[in-house]
């Protein structure tokens, strides 16, 4: 959510902030996260571990960051070839926030994946997952729009944010290492 | 009775919305939800207005006085005509934010060879100007309805310039904060001819005074400042090229007072008070595209 705020800060600039820049940032986080989903599921079948778990971690960073570098050039891009802002904001969405957001997506059905044990208490599980990351969606929203844009440039942010995923991954691939040595 | 807290939320809602802004003796002749903002226009005994929003203390975007319409009622108006003291013969203009339309309608009647290009990012507000305020686009005045930014980046791309660009587009709840960084002054500054010049009407209170003030003086360098003691705002007037004397801005006073007039512009007076001194707090940062919390700012003494 943090990154949808800024998406929407990001593309303002070129294409304005008029009602359909929204409308293209959350359509595409919405469409990214649907398949991120997806095959988020599709992962967790083939032998799941918490070492792949943190490398899905690790690719959402890895992919992140470039959003700093890239934005201004993919913009420039689009800009100068589609005339109306309307799908104008819709190409840049796409170009910069797809691949990250569908990594992200992978993140939720993979945890449910790991952390039921029994199929009793899936639901719980899913349940409290749901909670957890919808609450910190929530708080992320909440900070970054009412102090982080006071405090810190924007691309602080995104690199910030790139910055705890590779410090998740990383937790995960070592405690998935630990434990094999224990 | 279970739904007693929700039946007592909707009659709050109903009530807030009923008893609104406005007051006994003023007549809504419009309400309408537009994509941006909640459009009100309203008939005062002595003036008609257009507010945006609806909780109490909406602000008026624009009036007008039905028995003597070229009255700018507002100082602010008034005093973004200060802009033609530093560009006395714009040819052509270009105005960020349409309201009542108070602004291009005088501008296209004082200047008969002047082509303006409006910006307005909500179709309803165009629709309300022309239908309430008497607002006539036409082939000297034309109306775009865009987001400012996008505007000024493809005028660019397309190698228009202006002589005059007004930036009017602060209304005093929400302000584009991506019309506020240095990133889109200096697109508007390369929009200007080399004698060209820029107006906005923005604020005078809040630290966002420092840092806007800051972000102008990083773009133009020396800048005037217009101030009034009884208004909240304040006019800035910066310049592509160097700053016209003091003795310059009395000539031209001098020469616009006669069609100023009906208009209840004290243009004489602005000279003396057109201030290039610093008097903000310099350290504070420019605003950027990358740094731009207008709103957070504003709202902070």
């Amino acid at each position: 959510m943090s990154l949808e705020l800024l998406g929407g800060r990001i593309l303002a600039p070129w294409f304005g902030s008029s009602i359909y820049v929204w409308g293209s940032i959350i359509t595409v986080f919405m469409l990214s996260l649907s398949v991120g989903y997806f095959i988020g599921g599709r992962l967790s079948l083939r032998t799941p571990s918490l070492a792949k778990f943190g490398c899905l971690f690790l690719v959402a960073a890895v992919i992140l960051v470039p959003i700093v570098y890239l934005a201004e050039p993919v913009m420039v891009w689009v800009f100068e070839r589609i005339e109306d802002p309307r799908y104008g904001s819709l190409a840049a969405s796409l170009a910069l926030f797809v691949a990250p957001t569908v990594v992200l997506g992978t993140i939720s059905p993979y945890s449910v994946r790991l952390l039921v044990r029994h199929k009793e208490e899936s639901g719980k599980v899913a349940g409290t997952l749901y909670f957890v990351s919808t609450l910190g969606s929530a708080l992320g929203t909440l900070a970054t729009s009412f102090y982080f844009v006071l405090w810190f440039e924007m691309n602080t942010i995104v690199a910030v944010l790139g910055g705890i995923l590779l410090l998740l991954g990383a937790l995960g691939v070592v405690c998935r290492r630990l434990d094999r040595h224990a | 009775m279970h739904n007693a807290p929700a039946v007592a939320i909707v009659i709050l809602l109903v009530g807030a919305v009923a008893s609104g802004p406005v007051a006994a003796d003023q007549q809504v002749l419009l309400r309408e939800q537009s994509l941006y903002h909640t459009i009100l226009v309203v008939a005062e005994p002595t003036r008609r207005c257009l507010k945006f929003s609806v909780r109490d203390g909406t602000r008026n975007q624009s009036c007008v006085d039905p028995h003597d319409p070229k009255r700018m009622v507002f100082g602010y108006t008034r005093m973004m005509m200060a802009a033609l003291l530093v560009v006395p013969e714009p040819q052509t203009v270009l105005v960020a934010g349409l309201g009542g339309g108070t602004l291009p309608t005088a501008l296209a009647a004082l200047l008969p060879d002047v082509r303006i290009d409006v910006v307005e990012i909500d179709p309803a507000v165009v629709k309300v100007a022309r239908t309430y305020f008497d607002f006539q686009d036409s082939e000297r005045v034309r109306v775009h309805v865009q987001d400012a930014r996008v505007f000024v980046k493809r005028a660019l791309q397309q190698g228009r310039q202006y002589d005059l660009v007004i930036l009017d587009a602060y209304s005093g709840d929400y302000i584009p904060e991506h019309l506020m960084t240095g990133e889109f002054l200096e697109e508007t500054r390369k929009l200007l001819t080399p004698d060209g010049a820029v107006a906005a009407n923005t604020f005078a209170t809040s630290q966002l005074y420092d840092y806007e003030s800051e972000t102008y003086r990083l773009v133009f360098g020396q800048f005037f400042n217009l101030r009034v003691r009884t208004s909240n705002n304040r006019v800035i007037v910066a310049t592509n090229g160097p700053l016209p004397s003091r003795e310059t801005l009395r000539a031209n006073s001098r020469a616009w007072r006669p069609a100023l007039g009906a208009y209840d512009v004290p243009i004489t007076s602005y000279p003396r008070r057109m201030s290039t001194k610093v008097d903000w707090d310099h350290t504070k940062r420019a605003l950027t595209d990358q740094y731009s919390p207008a709103n957070l700012l504003k709202g902070s003494r």
